[in-house]
């Protein structure tokens, strides 16, 4: 192994062992440092995004939690409770339209001979890939068209099609590890093909299935550039209220946000982590 | 205009608020969707206007979007459509004049629609020259001025030209990403009097000249499309020197108390008001006129001056202007036309820019990649 | 002979006595269809949702419309009197085609779309727009039956005699245009033909190029931060690489926003980054943000996880006994991984590195937020044109370019990796 150390290593094998991992510990810390670096700033008692002098000295004047007392409205203003109320009402909704119909069109896609398997797979995965500038415009248009353009429903079937992707990938992937005997045997002693779903198919994939879900959830709660232009007043999600801070008024309130929302993702993370688990170890495939 | 008949048969010019006004007006929306420009600005509005009048009418739910900047695309795209979602929106006096030619705003009657001043002045007169547009409804008078960090620059700058002074003022500067207002400051610094600053840019070399300028800082310069992001420049020490409006200047420095002077030479002032959307129905545009007759009046525009420096359009409000709601100081010599603040001015040339607009924005564009 | 048994007359019979073929064939038939009618709701779903609306937008890059109404439509006299007049005559047009402009243009005024046909003209012919704002009410005031229609339009303005504007009428007599294509890619009409704008005014080129190349600069960070990281999740053991897997994770679970205005707070000249880099010792600051290097910095952090994710469950697969087995023939540790480990990642290279790209040459709200005038991306220039500018026609054709553009990374990342082999963790 070259990224581990073996005890009869040379001189130059510890060196590059030792150079190795503390590179891949920057880069951790790369990755990591930005996020970690908001949660203190959201607890500045100024209200501009900088480390104030204060703060850097750890006096406890530099510290408040006015930016968690603005999200929660306690200054008479309930904008960022509103949004967080839109989002958790749309997000839920477009995961469920996502989950429902990619879960059954990713069962169909994993079925032996499926007829322009790939082109409808490059499709439905399209939405990830098209940008999402090129997205909300059409979108924009289209939806004026028809009456959808800032609605509730608007938003809701926007998302939707944007958490299709995620759902479908994530199915897919458990569902291409799925031994299709099972199916077979449950036929076999004389299930039919709705109770084989529900009883043996579906608790199977159903880790791949939240986990898709989760993500298609992520994906509406933190998309901003579709809903500025699909959306209206009425359906101000919590990334179009930050993004409005970070444009308009720069208000450090979106840290606040951001930190809650940094516990949420990690709570949510460690949801799927352990739904991955599971599903191996359904799938009698050891993590290892 | 059913309405307009209805107002002056009652003559209801001569009710002072909109509540006894809205009792003949049984079916107006309860609902309204006011389009406004988010940050200090919106709050102003929502201190000033919003919540008296919701006060006053239980039941109403005012909901915001802080779309102006994208006010006439959005609504062009509504009223394609067919399906215009909003009720009033606040527009700068450019984005007024082009929606009207454009049929998206519907004409306003000042005089029939709007309340009276004090005195019985009727409205259009009040108003004055700020009416640029049949269907604008003027509210502010602001100015794009310079802020400054006290504390980081060798000297006070005095003059606009000091944006173009590197030497005397080392630091970076911030200025808007598009050529109105940029262009003429080049110019003025560049020793064209105020009166052929347009002319000069009607020609080829005029313009080269204004970039030739701008060449100069071209370095130096943080470009900002959102009034918000100067002021937090400033108070990050990003940069020294900036453009932005006057009442977010006025926000950082007098309730922020971030260490920036304000810059008032050669400001450029500009309007912005509210136009109503084209074809409302009935019970929204009801509901959008009597909230508009109160929003609009003496005292009300005065009041929003409260929060924040920016002039009321109205002849009328300016003896009305108090302090400041919080901090007590007087409002008077923040605002950009105090005598004090306004030696050099000019008003952002709406035909001027109307015209050009397109060819100078194009032509900035490509200077900025260049 | 055991087989032929079941036959009759040399054709397999199924158990219900169908031929065996003809009931393999109906059997697979059945399962296609089940498939496909599994699949239906949702491709359906993409189609009214997303396909249409993308449709919606392309056709508007060659519609010739101001408003809801085709140019032909609304100048629908002049369009027709316009065919006889030859631009290259050199001379200004007949006094027919004045005399449609006026009945044209009074119907245009009332209809309330002169001055959108101005703003629609001055995209390609810069001041058309404040001649026909100028123009308004005095052109309603012209009588149409009157003998010099012509004097009286350059009495109004002088700039209707110009043969440019003429020929910009003309070249936009139709239903549809490629204009909108032609300035997409910095081309203009003019009177010697379809020709390159000046080397300095060519915008969209210069940013199509801008996108590309930065988009691969950050595919290549990337790669050269993902590389390490995913090798040593590969190599470690499995309880230890699945929380360092988190790490990778939780940015790709944080709000884009969020991770966007901590860069924004971390980068500036009085940031973090900067206060270390002086109490380091250093005298200048750096220019860290609103600047190409700002935004390389975060997107290389937002679109790492798309790069580490694809490597790593590449590199798992590969036995580590291959790199022993090539040290103990002989090879050196650069020899064993150059010659034998490398090679075998080169599929995670190309999946990683592809989506990358094709995520980054879309992405807005970053080079918008810490991009400044010399890091925005083409997406920032079409929604300025959308938004702001109002130009839908160039937005959507700007949109068709980077749309073609995107879908061709996309085809060969089908061909090379397979869209079935995206991976989520």
């Amino acid at each position: 192994m070259a990224t581990t150390l073996q005890p009869y290593a040379t001189t130059g094998q510890r060196i590059w062992f030792y150079t190795f991992r503390v590179l891949c510990g920057l880069i951790f810390f790369y990755l990591i440092f930005p996020i970690l670096v908001v949660i203190p700033l959201s607890f500045n008692s100024q209200d501009f995004f900088t480390f104030t002098p204060e703060m850097l000295r750890l006096d406890p004047d530099g510290f408040s939690l006015k930016h968690y007392r603005d999200f929660f409205g306690e200054n008479g203003d309930y904008s960022w409770l509103q949004a967080f109320g839109n989002s958790i009402k749309i997000a839920p909704l477009a995961t469920l339209i996502s989950v429902s119909l990619g879960t059954l069109a990713a069962i169909g896609l994993t079925q032996p001979h499926v007829p322009f398997k790939r082109q409808i797979t490059a499709l439905l995965i399209s939405p990830m890939i098209v940008p999402l500038i090129i997205t909300s415009a059409g979108m924009f248009f289209f939806y004026a068209n028809i009456g959808l353009q800032g609605t509730f429903a608007g938003v809701v079937l926007a998302h939707a099609a944007l958490g299709i992707p995620f759902v479908i990938i994530t199915v897919t992937a458990t569902l291409s590890g799925f031994d299709t005997s099972l199916t077979r045997a449950a036929a076999n002693m004389g299930a039919d093909p709705l109770t084989t779903f529900f009883r043996v198919q579906m608790p199977l994939i159903l880790p791949g299935v939240i986990s898709g879900g989760l993500f298609a959830f992520i994906t509406s709660f933190d998309e901003v550039v579709v809903v500025l232009l699909v959306g209206s007043a009425g359906q101000k999600t919590l990334p179009w209220q930050m993004f409005i801070g970070l444009r308009e008024q720069i208000s450090p309130t979106i840290l606040a946000v951001a930190t809650i929302l940094v516990v949420v993702s990690i709570g949510l993370l460690t949801t799927v982590e352990m739904l991955r688990r599971r599903s191996e170890r359904l799938r009698g495939m050891s993590p290892s | 205009m059913k309405l307009v008949k209805t107002l002056l048969a009652t003559s209801a010019m001569t009710v002072a608020a909109g509540a006894a006004f809205a009792e003949g007006h049984g079916n107006m929306a309860n609902e309204m969707t006011i389009v406004s420009w988010g940050g200090a600005y919106q709050m102003s509005q929502t201190k000033a206007y919003f919540e008296p009048y919701s006060a006053m009418n239980e039941g109403l739910t005012i909901l915001t979007d802080e779309s102006s900047g994208d006010a006439v695309t959005k609504l062009r795209a509504m009223s394609e459509a067919g399906n215009v979602t909003w009720d009033l929106v606040d527009a700068v006096a450019s984005d007024a004049m082009r929606l009207c030619d454009e049929g998206l705003a519907m004409e306003i009657d000042h005089d029939a629609m709007l309340a009276p001043a004090p005195d019985g002045t009727p409205a259009s007169e009040d108003f004055g020259d700020m009416i640029v547009s049949d269907c604008f409804i003027p509210q502010i008078v602001y100015s794009t001025t310079f802020g400054y960090r006290t504390d980081l620059l060798p000297s006070k700058p005095e003059s606009v030209c000091a944006i173009f002074d590197t030497d005397a003022y080392p630091g970076k500067r911030s200025l808007e990403k598009r050529p109105i207002g940029n262009l003429e400051w080049a110019l003025i610094c560049d020793g064209v009097s105020i009166d052929d600053v347009y002319s000069t840019l009607e020609t080829e070399e005029g313009v080269a000249r204004a970039f030739a300028k701008l060449d100069t800082i071209k370095a130096d310069t943080i470009w900002w499309s959102a009034g918000a992001e100067t002021p937090q420049l400033l108070a990050d020490g990003e940069a020294v020197l900036g453009s932005t409006y006057n009442g977010r200047l006025f926000s950082a420095i007098a309730e922020q108390g971030q260490p920036i002077g304000m810059l008032w030479d050669w400001q450029m002032l500009d309007l912005d008001g509210w136009i109503i959307p084209a074809g409302l129905p009935e019970d929204r545009l009801a509901r959008v006129m009597d909230f508009v007759y109160y929003a609009t009046d003496s005292q009300r525009l005065a009041d929003q001056a409260k929060y924040i420096s920016y002039g009321p359009a109205r002849q009328s409000s300016a003896p009305l202007v108090g302090q400041h709601a919080e901090l007590g100081i007087d409002m008077a010599p923040h605002m950009p036309l105090d005598p004090a603040n306004s030696v050099n001015t000019f008003l952002f040339n709406y035909e001027w820019w109307a015209n050009y607009r397109d060819d100078m924005d194009a032509k900035f564009q490509a200077w900025l990649l260049q | 002979m055991a087989q032929n048994d079941s036959t009759t007359g040399g054709v397999m019979l199924a158990a219900d006595g169908t031929p065996l073929k003809k009931s393999l064939d109906r059997a697979l038939r059945a399962q296609k269809i089940r498939a496909l009618a599994l699949i239906a709701p949702l491709l359906l779903f993409i189609l009214v949702s997303f396909v249409f609306p993308i449709g919606e937008m392309l056709l508007r890059s060659v519609q010739n419309t101001v408003g809801t109404d085709y140019i032909p439509d609304v100048l629908p006299n002049v369009v027709v009197e316009l065919e006889e007049w030859d631009p290259a005559s050199g001379e200004a047009p007949p006094e027919a085609v004045y005399r449609a402009m006026a009945i044209d243009f009074s119907a245009a005024f009332d209809n309330k779309l002169h001055t959108q046909l101005g703003r629609r003209f001055n995209y390609e012919t810069p001041g058309m727009s404040s001649l026909f704002r100028k123009s308004g009410r005095p052109v309603t005031k012209l009588d149409p039956e009157s003998g010099n229609l012509k004097e009286a339009f350059l009495e109004i303005d002088k700039d209707w005699g110009r043969i440019d504007y003429w020929a910009t009428i003309k070249a936009n007599s139709g239903r549809y245009t490629i204009n909108y294509f032609l300035a997409a890619f910095d081309a203009e009409r003019t009177l010697d033909g379809i020709k390159l704008k000046d080397p300095d005014e060519r915008v969209y080129q210069k940013l199509l190029l801008r996108t590309l190349g930065l988009s691969l600069v950050i595919t290549l960070c990337t790669l050269a931060l993902g590389y390490p990281v995913a090798w040593l999740l590969a190599d470690l053991p499995a309880r230890t690489s699945n929380l360092l897997l988190i790490l990778v994770l939780l940015p790709f679970w944080t709000s884009l926003l969020v991770r966007t205005s901590a860069w924004k707070i971390l980068l500036q000249e009085q940031g973090v980054i900067n206060d270390i880099w002086i109490w380091l010792g250093f005298e200048d600051r750096l220019s860290l943000i609103n600047n190409q290097l700002g935004v390389i910095i975060a997107m290389t952090h937002i679109l790492l996880p798309f790069m580490v994710l694809p490597l790593y469950s590449v590199m798992k697969t590969i036995p580590p006994s291959y790199l022993r087995a090539a040290k103990s023939l002989g090879a050196t540790n650069t020899v064993a991984f150059l010659r034998v480990y490398f090679p075998q990642t080169t599929p995670g290279i190309g999946a990683g590195g592809l989506l990358v790209f094709i995520l980054a040459v879309g992405y807005f709200i970053t080079p918008e937020l810490v991009g400044g005038a010399d890091g925005t991306f083409i997406s920032n220039r079409i929604y300025y044109q959308f938004s702001a500018s109002g130009n839908w026609g160039l937005a959507a054709a700007l949109g068709t370019v980077m749309l073609v553009v995107v879908l061709m990374l996309y085809y060969i990342y089908d061909k090379l990796v397979g869209v079935d082999n995206v991976k989520l963790g």
